[in-house]
């Protein structure tokens, strides 16, 4: 199982810095060798024979749900790709600036070839400073790859004030609060923050935490948790993009979740970009967790409780003009 | 049909397996006469015929696609080049493209016409050399010669198109069906198309009056598509069993179910059916390959479960030789003497 390809999917807008991104990592000293799915050839500077060019071809599937897409370009290449394994360690896939993160994603659950070789890792969105507060109102594309993304590279930053940032930030915060932020020059990143970040695996599903506490410092943006930092942030409400965060220390009756998880999922699909949970079931010693996509929906059990471990149900979503109260009101039905 | 899933009791022609040293893994494996020419990922062609095996390489890369016409083995590489390759081991090249795009589907026809697509362009060469190209509305999923005139059928999203690349006045001929369509197979009377699709399900046209024809039900993706002798069956992979759409009548499989065989708890990902008889050859997603009887479901173990999914399976024309490969490079030939079965 752990022999699959992990895949990260690289999201920006045009000039934002993936190329600059990509440069790097094809070509820094870390012992990785990746395949790389590009969107305009040229664009690397690095001369690798496993750089391939992609015309991005979103396919709907036959089964009457518009949100239901996948990469047909993706599910070609990979394959193809798949043929040279043992040649290369991870795969990258850049899109173009217009390009819709969920598309790509959902290529990973809905094609059973390519996700029986490869899994996601993470949405990476590279977003320029100096230019995202102007993208988020004219380009819908730009707040889509924020709201989907597992990690966001607010690159650029030596272009804006410190002020400018934090407003930055906090714009960003108000679309996708879960997502991993940092602020980078020239797509300066550890590349250990972007690659194998493991986003998409269900064992790795923790990082439920709203994550407003990260990025206050711009010289430890990394790990900065100093809860007075907090303060200082101003809260932005997206108009048409929110997140929504549910808990409850009550057990869940899984008769009940279940089904109105699956309910859920295919009655609002469309308005939800990305949704995670963990789970406690009434009687049962394992947290459940889950991850969707739209309408996709992935869940399994995941480990037992710990001793002392607080058993609380955790659900988040990220979407657009979301149901909130129709949400809330179902996930507390679903208490045991 | 006792199911049991681990063939214990049912004959065996495994121990007569020939195994050969692949060294790689294999993607398809085709008959030039009696030599079996197996495909592998990358580089090179491997054949093997009674005394040897010997390695032909014929691109710098990944081996993307395979057709045979029965006298060439014709390859598509991720270095842009399509090669033709003899019972000889000598191959040519057909075709480089300009801007080194991969090259995703080739076909093969008896009288030399070669085809192949890189994106959205479906090529066509005449056995004279004349070359033609035609603009797919999509990146082509899949190519297929007619068995009689020079059509060829492309898959691509939304549809089929039946493509005359020798004549330049008769506009393609598209079919319409919503949707992501890969392979493509003509029945071998010609009177049927059918293509894989992204999902889990057959779609087909009876040419004649385009009728549609829906064949669904399945566990996965369908890979592999093979007529049986005469067209009276399309054994697919793509479920926990062989499943056989009959097309003996007029109609086709319209508002018939299939005939399911050899069930298994694992996918049927390989078929290849018997050049003479009703006899398909089955391999699984664990290894195990079958030869099924369409008749009465009886089956024959010819390879059991290993270490990775069946990847390749072709008769001999005549029928007495058995070739599979699999994922890993485990590969081997079984000759049935004389085209017995059993």
């Amino acid at each position: 199982m752990s022999d699959k390809v992990p895949v990260t999917v690289l999201t920006g807008y045009l000039g934002a810095g993936k190329t600059t991104l990509l440069n790097r990592i094809l070509s820094e000293p870390h012992g990785q060798k990746y395949a790389v799915i590009v969107n305009e050839f040229g664009e690397i500077g690095i001369d690798n024979e496993l750089v391939v060019g992609a015309e991005e071809e979103v396919f709907e599937m036959n089964n009457g749900c518009v949100c239901c897409t996948v990469r047909g370009d993706l599910i070609r290449i990979i394959d193809g790709l798949m043929r040279r394994k043992g040649r290369f360690d991870a795969i990258i896939v850049e899109t173009t600036g217009l390009a819709d993160p969920a598309p790509v994603a959902q290529t990973f659950f809905m094609d059973d070839a390519v996700g029986r070789k490869t899994k996601l890792d993470a949405v990476v969105a590279v977003i320029d400073a100096m230019w995202v507060k102007d993208r988020l109102k004219d380009a819908p594309e730009a707040k889509n790859q924020i709201a989907f993304a597992d990690v966001i590279l607010i690159n650029k930053t030596d272009l804006v004030s410190e002020a400018d940032l934090r407003e930055i930030e906090a714009r960003i915060r108000g679309i996708n609060p879960y997502a991993r932020l940092h602020r980078s020059e020239r797509a300066n990143v550890p590349l250990h923050e972007v690659l194998r970040r493991n986003a998409f695996d269900l064992e790795r599903i923790l990082d439920l935490e709203p994550a407003f506490l990260e990025g206050g410092d711009p010289h430890d943006h990394a790990h900065d948790a100093s809860p007075h930092e907090h303060a200082g942030l101003s809260h932005y409400h997206d108009e048409d993009m929110q997140s929504l965060a549910l808990r409850t220390d009550k057990p869940l009756d899984p008769d009940k979740f279940l089904p109105w998880m699956r309910d859920l999922v295919a009655k609002e699909g469309p308005s939800i970009l990305r949704l995670k949970g963990i789970v406690a079931f009434k009687d049962d010693p394992e947290r459940f967790v889950l991850q969707g996509v739209h309408m996709i929906l992935d869940g399994d059990h995941q480990r037992p409780w710990k001793e002392g471990e607080r058993r609380e149900s955790r659900l988040v979503f990220i979407g657009r003009n979301l149901p909130e109260d129709n949400i809330r009101q179902g996930f507390e039905a679903c208490v045991a | 049909m006792a199911a049991d899933p681990s063939r214990a009791d049912i004959p065996s022609i495994a121990e007569r397996a020939r195994p050969i040293a692949a060294g790689a893994p294999i993607s398809g494996v085709h008959f030039l006469d009696r030599t079996a020419v197996f495909v592998l990922g990358e580089e090179a062609l491997l054949f093997v015929d009674h005394a040897q095996a010997r390695r032909v390489p014929v691109h710098a890369g990944a081996i993307l696609a395979a057709a045979s016409d029965g006298a060439r083995v014709v390859t598509g590489g991720d270095d842009g080049k399509v090669v033709a390759t003899g019972a000889d081991g000598d191959s040519a090249p057909v075709a480089s493209d300009a801007r080194r795009r991969w090259i995703d589907h080739v076909a093969a026809r008896a009288d030399g016409t070669l085809a192949w697509s890189a994106g959205k362009q479906a090529f066509a060469r005449t056995a004279k050399g004349e070359e033609r190209v035609w603009e797919a509305p999509s990146t082509v999923g899949g190519l297929a010669f007619a068995p009689k005139g020079l059509r060829l059928a492309v898959g691509h999203y939304n549809g089929a198109t039946l493509w005359f690349p020798n004549a330049a006045d008769t506009a393609p001929e598209f079919l319409e069906w919503k949707g992501s369509h890969l392979d493509v197979t003509f029945s071998p009377d010609g009177r049927f198309l059918v293509t894989a699709m992204q999902e889990p399900t057959l779609h087909g046209w009876r040419l004649s009056d385009r009728r549609h024809l829906r064949m669904s039900g399945y566990a996965a993706k369908v890979r592999a598509m093979s007529w049986s002798a005469g067209g009276k069956w399309l054994a697919t992979s793509g479920a926990g069993q062989l499943v056989l759409w009959p097309f003996q009548g007029k109609d086709g499989p319209m508002g018939k179910a299939p005939r399911l065989l050899a069930p298994s708890g694992k996918r049927v990902v390989t078929v290849a059916c018997h050049p003479g008889q009703d006899v398909v050859a089955a391999g699984y997603e664990d290894g195990l390959v079958l030869l099924v009887r369409v008749d009465d479901g009886a089956e024959v173990l010819a390879k059991r479960p290993g270490a990775a999914p069946v990847s390749a399976l072709a008769w001999s024309a005549e029928g007495s030789v058995l070739a599979y490969g699999t994922e890993d490079g485990e590969a081997a030939i079984i000759d049935l003497g004389g085209g017995r079965e059993q």
